[in-house]
């Protein structure tokens, strides 16, 4: 039987050619299970990765300011592509306020990077879901491309 | 819980700014855990020491008031008259330092790095740092101020039988003479208002600007004194600091809150015949603390800054209405005038030793200064989240120099327009109207009083939403140990507490008390900020270098 990344390969057709995958590096322990599917994709379906963090302009827990920020963005891009075989770039993302502005921003990376694809991590669903949506959720309902949410 | 990231110890430093090599973590001490349903991301021991002692000191003004306006009620006016020379010379300090910033090769240093660019345009910059600054205090004194020292130079000096001064004159007023009573009242007023408060704010904006943007330090009032106290700042050294501060904005905020209802209430009271009451107040509040929750939701750029701007709009437009339909002339000229008076005053009015004038320079200048510094945690770390990628000569040039000016003139057309009334048309109401209803009396005797008077209203409630909301992610900052990115829960805590502490104190007696004591944590604090000039000449020296 022929595998089905020939078939499409093919016929020529490439269901998706640009996968954003939003990461957060503090938590990046929490995003192994979305980490995998976003390169088992990107292999499936021949498709490159950008990997978008959101970061604020103050110092935080992963980098001292911006610039420190989109270079260890870089480094895991990296380290992401050479582990799975993909071809992988990052793309910082700065916003003044995260707690409140981080769909915002992600939604607008979805825009400026062109995907096709999203694949994100998100938390099981609470009863807060309901008044106070997850990101996943959020960017689901609002970005013009697809949505893969992966549940923790 | 452990966080198991990448890279949660400070990385080496990159970039153009002399990054500061700490093994401190920005949230190692925080407890990330979740609550029912919300996520809280809070620093271990501030958020906890903070919530639990103010909740303390609102049941002990609670439940003992006549203990508590004693104890808090006496120890103000005792520091102010104790250390008047102190507050006085030090917020002089804090001019000059200012002032050399400006000129001397250190103010070519950029915040956020060589590269860095501006987070905001100046305009939104300018509207945030005004509003969280000044706020209402330019709604209830523009007028009042003035009018009061313009009252007590006119009536000249008098001599008690111990010798000393009874009455509240500035400097050796102007008995009679009401061209020079004007003019020093409004440069006594514009002292207050102009180059010293904004000089006390710079200095705390600028060592948090510097220490977190560029010297890679988490946002919170303790890594100000990163160069004094060293490691020690991510003990309990850094623990009390950012706790004093979290309670000095608090409690600034909610007894302000209270107070501003009252006034508030007055002002709908003399205008649509709104009764003054506790349920009317708590009413208020509460949609103030409605509307400052909506902001903080919606975030820094979403909410805050547009509020600022607003606000900013709403304050320019009733201060050009006032200007064309005022006397036009006269504050025009008077605004020239009053400058020149401020500059010929200024080294009269800030002198710290040797006063004649003791009610005027302990009970106006020096409870101002210390006022101005217990809030400068607050307003000093506002404005540092919002200034980066400026350069520290623009910075102090938009933070000292062009605030004090917009004072200048709101002062001149406000001030200057009553005294005008009081002065050319003999009119008494002004003079008359308690404090609150001052501006109200003053607009109404202007064209379209109705609708500018209800302009003035609307500025109150929204002066105060600026203040609560951008309090709020101070605080919340500062409880998250320097974090921005806190679960939202968290903000929508403080800015509710805020509310319902306000809220608390204007049922059960104890505004007065709990706003003498966070006035008294300016003397702490002045000594704090005095070191904060060496910590940041330091830190610009060493960016110089780097």
């Amino acid at each position: 039987m022929v595998p089905y990344s020939e078939k499409v390969a093919e016929r020529d057709i490439q269901v998706f050619k640009k996968i954003m995958a939003p990461v957060d590096l503090a938590h990046s322990g929490h995003l192994e299970k979305a980490l995998q599917c976003t390169a088992d994709l990107a292999k499936h379906y021949g498709a490159e990765v950008v990997y978008v963090g959101v970061t604020a302009p103050t110092p935080s827990a992963t980098a001292h300011n911006p610039a420190e920020y989109a270079e260890m963005l870089s480094a895991f891009a990296a380290a992401q592509s050479s582990k799975h075989g993909i071809n992988a770039s990052a793309d910082p993302v700065i916003s003044h306020d995260p707690t409140t502005d981080v769909d915002d921003a992600l939604l607008r990376a979805t825009r400026d990077t062109g995907a096709d694809l999203v694949v994100m991590a998100s938390h099981i669903p609470n009863v807060l879901d309901y008044v106070w949506p997850s990101n996943g959720g959020k960017i689901a309902e609002h970005a013009k491309c697809s949505v893969f949410v992966v549940r923790d | 819980m452990a966080d198991d990231s990448t890279n949660q110890g400070i990385p080496d430093p990159e970039g153009a700014a002399a990054v500061i090599q700490t093994d401190y973590a920005i949230g190692q001490d925080n407890i990330e855990t979740t609550v029912g349903p919300f996520g809280l991301d809070i620093h271990n021991p501030v958020f906890l020491i903070s919530g639990l002692s103010i909740v303390a000191f609102v049941f002990f003004a609670l439940a003992l008031p006549e203990q508590s306006t004693a104890l808090f009620g006496a120890m103000r006016p005792y520091l102010t008259s104790t250390f008047d020379w102190f507050f006085l010379g030090a917020a002089n300090i804090f001019v000059i330092f200012c002032l050399l910033l400006i000129v001397l090769p250190v103010g070519r240093v950029r915040l956020g790095g060589a590269d860095a660019t501006p987070d905001y345009s100046y305009i939104g910059w300018f509207a945030m740092l005004f509003a969280a600054g000044m706020g209402i205090g330019l709604m209830f004194y523009g007028v009042s101020e003035p009018l009061s020292h313009f009252a007590t130079s006119l009536g000249g000096t008098s001599v008690g039988e111990d010798g000393a001064r009874t009455d509240w004159a500035p400097l050796g007023a102007a008995m009679g003479d009401q061209a020079e009573s004007a003019r020093l009242g409004m440069a006594a007023t514009i002292f207050h208002w102009g180059l010293h408060p904004w000089a006390i704010y710079a200095v705390v904006a600028l060592a948090l600007a510097l220490f977190s943007y560029n010297k890679g330090l988490p946002l919170t009032i303790r890594s100000a004194f990163y160069p004094i106290l060293g490691e020690r700042v991510w003990g309990w050294w850094g623990h009390v600091i950012d706790t004093l501060a979290v309670f000095a904005t608090l409690f600034g905020l909610a007894t302000s809150l209270g107070f501003g209802a009252t006034q508030a209430n007055a002002g709908l009271n003399e205008l649509f015949g709104l009764p003054i009451s506790s349920t009317t107040q708590v009413v208020l509040i509460s949609v103030i603390t409605a509307i400052a929750l909506i902001s903080v939701l919606r975030g820094l750029d979403g909410g805050v800054k547009i509020l600022s701007e607003i606000n900013m709009g709403l304050a320019a437009l009733l201060l050009v209405f006032v200007l064309l339909v005022g006397p036009t002339l006269a504050i025009l000229t008077g605004f020239a005038d009053s400058l020149m008076a401020y500059v010929q005053y200024l080294p009269a009015l800030s002198n710290p030793i040797g006063r004649e004038d003791a009610n005027f320079s302990q009970g106006w200048t020096a409870f101002y200064w210390a006022w101005w510094i217990s809030w400068s945690p607050f307003v000093g770390m506002f404005i540092a989240r919002v200034s980066r990628g400026r350069t520290v000569r623009e910075f102090v040039i938009s933070v000292l120099l062009i605030p004090s000016l917009v004072c200048v003139l709101w002062m001149s057309v406000f001030g200057g327009t009553a005294i005008q009334q009081v002065v050319q048309d003999g009119l008494a109401t002004v003079t008359e109207a308690p404090l609150e209803l001052k501006l109200f009396k003053m607009l109404a005797e202007l064209p379209l009083a109705s609708i500018t008077s209800f302009l003035g209203i609307i500025l109150v409630v929204v002066f105060f939403v600026t203040s609560s909301d951008s309090g709020s992610l101070v605080i919340d900052t500062i409880t998250a140990g320097g974090k921005v990115d806190a679960p939202a829960p968290q903000r929508v805590f403080w800015c509710v507490f805020e509310g319902a502490v306000a809220i608390a104190l204007l049922m059960g007696g104890g505004l007065a008390s709990l706003q003498a004591m966070v006035i008294s944590t300016g003397l702490p604090f002045t000594l704090v900020l005095l070191l904060m000039c060496w910590a940041i000449w330091r830190g610009l020296v060493s960016e110089l270098r780097a």
